[in-house]
């Protein structure tokens, strides 16, 4: 449940940050963010610096993969494998 | 909140302008007529841990905090902005070299541009693509373990005397980033004289037939070469064209002041004339309103906090607006004067606009800014 519990704060997290790019519009976990037109490079290396400063790793050359970052829920499985930890706990 | 600097970076700002006042303040025009900055200033530069001066202290970098390293560029440029310019895009390639290179390659060549041993340069822009960056013509194919660049780049800074340059280049459709050493066979070097401002920057076109490169020169990965490495470096970038861009407005008011003190019309210094006095009172705001959103977006960098980006924008937007308009002024009040030849005000005019157009023109800043959620101090 535990485990549950710290994915969903992570999702929330990252829904959060990216709200603030996508307003008036509900992202989904599962969405493809890169289908809705603002992704480009403004938005690239924010969520990079978004990734390492809240969830405390860093993103590294390998992990440079476009699914990577497609959605919510490829964002935190990246950051699940990468062993990060959300700097607010 | 506390704007305040701390004792450290306000003695690290008397040593970076006892240094600009003293070497490069009294040459500046001199190499701005002769198209080059000096080699043994650039040693000196080396020496004091200026260039690469971002870089932490394990690469022998001087590590310097954001905001330190921002005054400076102020500083720096306020004597001269083609010296600037060296600093600028320098600590843009090893900030890039530093983020995504592959640890083969930053043992090669991260220690060398931290000291300063090594000169780097960036090689984006081409002929036919400026702002439009995803549309290099620059080709990498490739072939075993290497790749092989061919295309032009244009407006290369410092590239006259670089040892390494950040090219970037398509990989079957996919932009990529390499670092290339000067002495790679099928790289020639053609300079760029008489350009309209930061002359003495050493500009140069770079022709790459068929340059082979090892696969471990590439920065990231292909379809991440602009969204992510130039990206990297273009943000570093447009902060030190931000504060270097204070530093010409600095410079506009410092000689702004001194000659509506010094000349007098109608039986009045020009200080006493209302008008003078209006554009003096712009260039001390601007000035001062320049520097806080610096300061700010300094300050966001430090914290690693991804509002840094839009922060740094804004700063770079307005600084380089109110350079130019303050140089235009600064013009204005000389008169005839400030349109002499080796009129340091001439320069920091044409000077200024360039600052309008690297890192992101203001037009591109004007398309971007407005879609970025700017959160609360």
């Amino acid at each position: 449940m535990a485990e549950i519990a710290e994915i969903d704060d992570t999702q929330a997290k990252i829904k959060e940050f990216l709200s603030r790019f996508f307003k008036n519009h509900d992202l989904q976990p599962s969405e493809d963010i890169f289908s809705l037109g603002f992704v480009n490079s403004l938005l690239a290396m924010q969520l990079v610096a978004f990734v390492e400063k809240e969830f405390g790793l860093t993103v590294e050359d390998e992990d440079l993969d476009l699914d990577n970052f497609r959605s919510i829920d490829a964002i935190s499985a990246l950051i699940a494998r990468k062993g990060g930890t959300s700097a607010a706990a | 909140m506390n704007l305040d600097l701390t004792p450290e970076q306000r003695a690290a700002r008397e040593r970076f302008r006892a240094f600009a006042n003293e070497r490069i303040v009294p040459f500046a025009d001199a190499w701005d007529r002769e198209e080059a900055i000096p080699r043994e200033l650039i040693g000196e530069l080396a020496e004091r841990g200026w260039l690469g001066s971002l870089l932490p202290a394990e690469v022998g970098g001087a590590g310097l905090d954001r905001i330190t390293y921002g005054l400076l560029i102020e500083e720096i440029g306020r004597a001269c902005s083609s010296t600037r310019s060296l600093l600028t895009v320098h600590d843009m390639v090893g900030h890039a070299l530093r983020r995504w290179g592959k640890p083969e390659v930053k043992e090669r060549h991260l220690r060398a541009l931290a000291r300063g041993e090594r000169l780097g340069a960036l090689a984006l822009s081409e002929p036919n693509v400026g702002s439009d960056a995803a549309s290099i013509e620059t080709q990498a194919a490739e072939d075993g373990e290497n790749f092989v660049l061919s295309g032009r780049k244009k407006w290369t800074t410092f590239g006259q005397i670089a040892d390494l340059f950040l090219v970037f280049a398509k990989v079957a459709g996919q932009p990529a980033a390499f670092l290339v050493e000067r002495d790679t066979p099928g790289l020639s070097v053609v300079p760029i004289h008489r350009m309209h401002g930061t002359r003495a920057a050493m500009l140069a076109e770079l022709h790459l037939e068929e340059c082979r490169v090892p696969r471990a020169s590439m920065l990231g990965r292909p379809g991440f070469g602009i969204s992510h490495v130039a990206a990297t470096a273009l943000e570093l970038g447009r902060y030190s064209v931000a504060w270097g861009s204070v530093g010409i407005l600095q410079a506009c008011l410092e000689a702004s002041q001194k000659y509506a003190a010094e000349r007098v019309q109608f039986g009045a210094p020009l200080a006493e004339h209302p008008l003078i006095r209006a554009l003096l009172a712009e260039m001390i705001a601007n000035v001062r309103a320049g520097r806080l959103l610096c300061l700010r977006a300094g300050f966001l960098q430090e914290r690693s906090d991804p509002a840094a980006f839009a922060e740094t924008m804004v700063a770079k937007y307005f600084c380089s607006v109110a350079a130019a308009k303050g140089a235009s002024d600064a013009v204005q009040i000389q008169g005839a004067n400030g349109c002499a030849p080796d009129s340091p005000v001439a320069r920091y005019l044409r000077d200024s606009k360039v600052m309008e157009i690297i890192e992101g023109s203001t037009q591109i800043q004007q398309l971007a800014i407005p879609r970025f959620d700017f959160p609360e101090f």
